[in-house]
């Protein structure tokens, strides 16, 4: 019997528990199902495998993948190649967190609820914002949610957004929008930034939120500064998505007036899985907090005064609301948040400097060492971990080419801008070596020429 | 439950006390014995014009949210800051410091379609 | 470990459990590259604490847990099922976890395999025509699903704006449906716990764009008249939505694509045995029959001669739906249960499911109301509203089986039933850890006539007393 390890029940069980439930067969327990919608077969799946065979089926998929176990990874552009220490997938992999369901019972869900309090505290400490709630899909999902909200609050119909934004992201913020009448008014990108003077000019009365990216997708870091200034002094909600690697370095976009701050959370204790599961995280104002999406952890008390923690503020969301809540979200990335939790509190405060600064410091050598070899970046403003060089060449052959060597060079950008076809989107992580960054750099000069002259 | 006999009511359960042109509103005994602890309460500004059998705020209760809805038309001359300070309040003394709002009303016989103390007793009680 | 104390409590200035590289570069200090007012001028505020504190901090937390892996879970409709250890070991496999999404599709052709073959096997699983894989959840798909059907009706010329919704739906559907910017219409069940045909026909009009179903229903039964019923909402120009949340009863008894539905989810983390996270991550596909194909998101993964690509260029698509493909270490997951189940296995799962639920419900129906009939699929629903002239709320019956180590039902859910519980045991329990339970909520009934006070004040061996949730609205403690 195929995967009869995981039914617990023998024949005689099932027979005589269908005697108790009054039922003399199995069959007898379908008959409110039409007969001819009920299946005549079997389904047309592959025979069913052994854990072994199955595990060596996916084993052989695996090794297909050019993984950065293997090659040098310098992609990013929302995911990336940091390290995950073992302390973070040892707590994850506990059964404990990982096959609980939502902790709707507080009494025997402490453990996710206190971790879920700890989560929400630091991103609310990272990003200097009041409140934080437990975690969204994702960067993009939370981006898009953090619109609704601005234009919930706002009652206005029109973005405007900084055209630095990760295009992946923005693109799911307009798949969002398709279901209503608001629009987005997107701002240039010359020299890779967003121009505070041009946010301003594009705010008009109906616009409900100005919302940029920093670091912005080009990976140069914005002036939040003048761009906030701009959001405020027209009064629209002002949303930011951050990368939270860079805080221990940046300021928190609290400094700059922000109402939502929103951000992708992979890079904190996450691997890279191919895109997801990843991490969205949403912190705001507590004039705010009852517009905010998704589960929220409160502390509070029990019956005999001890201290715990259960989920409040739920009046906000679908299972109570229903059409009239805050967001259709219920599922999130629980797992995910508490891998951040544990990777933060792993990294602490100094951590988290000295991995913005690693990073920051790898990030420059290797800008300085294609310069040297005649390479240029493509944009001029200050980068954290992440810039744009302009290869000269076809950036996706490029990339391809970088593969035979072990490496995985950067991203394209002429996929999301055709202008920026010869352009290579590269970030460095703790992970990359001198030696590494020294391989890809003679790599870049020899495509663009550059190498041997220089 | 209490349904005190000088009040008009909702059959949403909500109360009105008439004083002139001033109508007080709150929300029934039985409706905050429904919802349960009352936690959270959203009130309209002081001025804000209301029409009649439409929504003038929520109550929240952990699980429950209801709509508080405007027995009658008018503008809202005074908001009770003490019951969305202390929601509590509500359970406490429905009819008494549990008040809402008070609604200088635009027109008295919208009065006339509201439930007597006898009626609303009749109507939970079914 | 004292109760309540956190990470931060225990944090002490100069404790430190990282080690980072240090690259052999010149350390470029941020002052110098970054204006004065970009940077962060004091301090973030994260702990300060040694790995063995991180290590023993969340080891301790983890113990306050109920989890599968513990004791019986029979939350109704979340489907918590034994999640099978190998699906864990395949999708930690550094080639997957470890792989940029990025990555170009021929150096992905493994991970891009495991999208596709999963999708395949879920389109014959469901008798649907195509798949996305890209929802993170079951509610992220309801969305996407109903984009769809916007998008459908808008490419057809006609601007429908509302979706009937039976009242017995999840709380995602009406959420989901108004984010999609269509108003949800409630259609009342009928008095068998079903959707009427003629009800629905009453409801139908040139604006509506679709009904969305969940079969079985949240009451635990199937749709008998789902075919009459897509026959209606069709014939006035209508789809029909099916959240699949519990599939888990049709396993390879019966497929949506064969019973009028046009568009569905399904939830990798209830019926394909991905672990729920405490909450997450899920993972949410989204199933179309044919005429829906051309607005299935962005990218969209295809297969030609064994090599598998992701393409953009769908003119119609709804757009793109999350950063990059969804939730794959989930999909992995669910592919490897899916290998190891195989056809026969599949079936299994649903025969069990529903001799579990209908086991369990011949056990406990002389104790409590079952106002739906002593019949049901893979959960069903009984009331707890006998018990009020006692005082005894069936959120106290919920506390006190925590005293007896199980986890409660689902309760007041569906709407539709007073005092609600709603039962689903999954096929991965046992005769036994079922007898366990029924004696437990029979011994409960007992306790309600004798000693009410046992009931009212529980749970009594939980890890904590019960939690005053009023309190936590009132006074929001929500960050440290």
């Amino acid at each position: 019997m195929s995967g009869a390890g995981y039914f617990p029940n023998t024949d005689a069980d099932r027979d005589e528990m269908l005697r108790a439930a009054g039922a003399r067969r199995f069959e007898d327990l379908l008959d409110d199902i039409p007969e001819e919608i009920r299946m005549d077969g079997s389904l047309a799946l592959d025979p069913a495998l052994s854990e072994f065979e199955a595990c060596r089926l996916l084993a052989r998929l695996a090794g297909l993948n050019a993984s950065s176990d293997k090659y040098a990874c310098y992609m990013g552009a929302g995911s990336y190649d940091h390290y995950v220490p073992g302390i973070v997938t040892e707590i994850a992999s506990r059964p404990e967190f990982s096959t609980a369901y939502t902790p709707y019972q507080a009494e025997i869900s402490q453990g996710t609820l206190q971790a879920i309090y700890e989560f929400q505290s630091l991103i609310a400490r990272m990003t200097g914002m009041e409140i934080s709630n437990a975690s969204l899909y994702d960067g993009a999902t939370a981006m898009a949610e953090a619109v609704l909200m601005a234009l919930s609050i706002s009652g206005k119909t029109k973005v405007v957004a900084s055209g630095c934004i990760n295009p992946m992201r923005m693109a799911v913020v307009e798949t969002y929008l398709g279901g209503g009448d608001a629009a987005v008014v997107t701002t240039g990108r010359e020299d890779g930034l967003t121009r505070a003077e041009e946010v301003a000019s594009l705010i008009d009365d109906e616009t409900g939120c100005v919302i940029v990216e920093n670091p912005n997708f080009f990976g140069v870091v914005e002036d939040l500064e003048a761009i906030g200034r701009a959001a405020k002094e027209r009064g629209v909600v002002f949303v930011v998505s951050v990368d939270p690697v860079s805080l221990g370095i940046l300021a928190p976009p609290s400094a700059f007036g922000a109402d939502i701050v929103v951000g992708e959370g992979q890079g904190l204790g996450n691997p890279m899985n191919y895109g997801g599961p990843n991490l969205g995280f949403m912190a705001t104002t507590r004039k705010y907090m009852r517009r905010l999406p998704g589960r929220i952890v409160g502390r509070t008390v029990d019956a005999d005064g001890g201290p715990c923690f259960c989920l409040t503020l739920q009046t906000r969301e679908q299972h109570i609301r229903r059409a009239r809540a805050t967001s259709n979200i219920c599922t999130n990335q629980a797992l995910n948040a508490l891998c951040a939790t544990v990777y933060l509190s792993w990294l602490g405060e100094r951590g988290l400097r000295e991995l913005g600064e690693t990073c920051l410091s790898l990030a420059s050598y290797a800008a300085r060492r294609l310069e040297a070899g005649g390479v240029r970046r493509r944009f001029t403003g200050p980068f954290f971990r992440e810039f744009v060089v302009d290869l000269t060449v076809d950036a996706e052959e490029f990339v391809r080419s970088a593969l035979e060597q072990g490496i995985l060079a950067g991203v394209p950008l002429g996929r999301f801008y055709p202008d920026l076809g010869d352009c290579l989107l590269v970030a460095l992580t703790e992970k990359r070596t001198v030696e590494e960054i020294d391989a890809l750099v003679s790599l870049v000069e020899r495509a663009a020429g550059g190498g041997a002259d220089a | 439950m209490q349904v005190p006999e000088e009040l008009l009511y909702t059959k949403d359960h909500e109360w009105v006390r008439v004083d002139g042109d001033i109508a007080t509103v709150g929300i029934t005994d039985y409706a905050q014995d429904q919802l349960g602890d009352i936690v959270y309460v959203e009130l309209p500004e002081v001025g804000a014009r209301m029409t009649a059998s439409t929504p003038l705020g929520t109550v929240e209760a952990v699980k429950a949210v209801s709509d508080i809805i405007c027995p009658v038309s008018g503008e809202v001359t005074e908001v009770n800051g003490d019951v969305a300070a202390s929601p509590e309040k509500i359970k406490e003394s429905p009819y008494g410091d549990g008040w809402m709002v008070k609604i200088k009303m635009s027109d008295t016989s919208e009065l006339d379609g509201l439930l007597k103390a006898a009626d609303y007793k009749g109507m939970i009680a079914g | 470990m004292i109760p309540g104390t956190t990470m931060l409590d225990r944090s002490e200035p100069g404790k430190r459990a990282c080690s980072l590289p240090r690259p052999d570069v010149e350390t470029v200090d941020p002052a110098r590259v970054f204006p004065a007012g970009l940077l962060r001028d004091g301090p973030v505020g994260l702990p300060e604490v040694s790995e063995p504190e991180i290590a023993r901090h969340f080891v301790n937390l983890s113990v306050l847990n109920h989890h599968v892996d513990r004791d019986f879970y029979p939350l109704g409709s979340c489907t918590m099922k034994y999640n099978p250890k190998a699906g864990g070991r395949a999708s930690g496999l550094p080639g997957f976890s470890d792989l940029h999404p990025m990555a170009p599709d021929e150096a992905a052709q493994g991970a891009l395999a495991v999208i596709h073959g999963l999708g395949r096997q879920l389109c014959e699983i469901t008798g649907m025509d195509d798949v996305t894989m890209a929802p993170a959840a079951g509610a992220h798909g309801e969305l996407t699903g109903m984009l769809m059907v916007r998008a459908y009706h808008a490419a057809q010329g006609a601007g429908r704006k509302k979706v009937l919704i039976p009242d017995s739906a999840h709380g995602t559907n009406p959420a989901s449906v108004t984010v999609a910017g269509y108003e949800a219409v409630e259609v009342p069940s009928g008095a068998d716990g079903r959707i009427d045909p003629a009800v629905v026909g009453d409801f139908m009009d040139d604006e509506v764009a679709a009904i969305m179903i969940t079969n079985p229903n949240t009451l635990g039964l199937f749709e008998t008249h789902i075919c009459e019923v897509a026959d209606v909402v069709h014939a006035g120009g209508g789809l029909v939505y099916m959240d699949g949340a519990n599939m888990n009863a049709l396993l390879g008894i019966s497929r949506p694509g064969d019973f009028g539905v046009d568009v569905m989810h399904l939830n990798l983390h209830k019926t394909f045995s991905t672990p729920h996270g405490g909450g997450g991550p899920g993972s949410g596909p989204v199933l179309v029959k044919e005429r829906l194909v051309p607005f299935l998101p962005v990218p969209y993964v295809c297969e030609r001669d064994g090599v598998y690509r992701l393409s953009w260029d769908r003119p119609e698509s709804v757009g793109r739906v999350h950063t990059f493909y969804g939730n794959f270490a989930v999909m992995v997951r669910a592919y490897c249960y899916v290998l190891m189940m195989g056809p026969e296995g599949m079936r299994r799962v649903a025969e069990d499911a529903l001799i579990n639920a209908n086991y369990l419900l011949a056990r406990i129906k002389d104790r409590f109301d079952v106002p739906y009939g002593d019949r049901c699929k893979h959960e069903f629903v009984a009331s707890g509203k006998a018990f009020r002239p006692k005082g005894v709320r069936t959120n106290d019956i919920a506390k006190r089986l925590m005293d007896y180590g199980f986890h409660p039902p689902t309760v007041y859910f569906p709407l539709i039933v007073e005092e609600a519980l709603m039962i689903e045991p999954t096929e991965t329990e046992s005769k036994a850890a079922l007898d366990g339970f029924a004696d437990a909520l029979i011994r409960i009934c007992e306790e309600i006539e004798t000693d009410p006070g046992l009931v009212l004040g529980a749970p009594h061996d939980a890890p904590v007393r019960r939690v005053d949730e009023a309190e936590a609205a009132r006074n929001l403690d929500v960050a440290q």
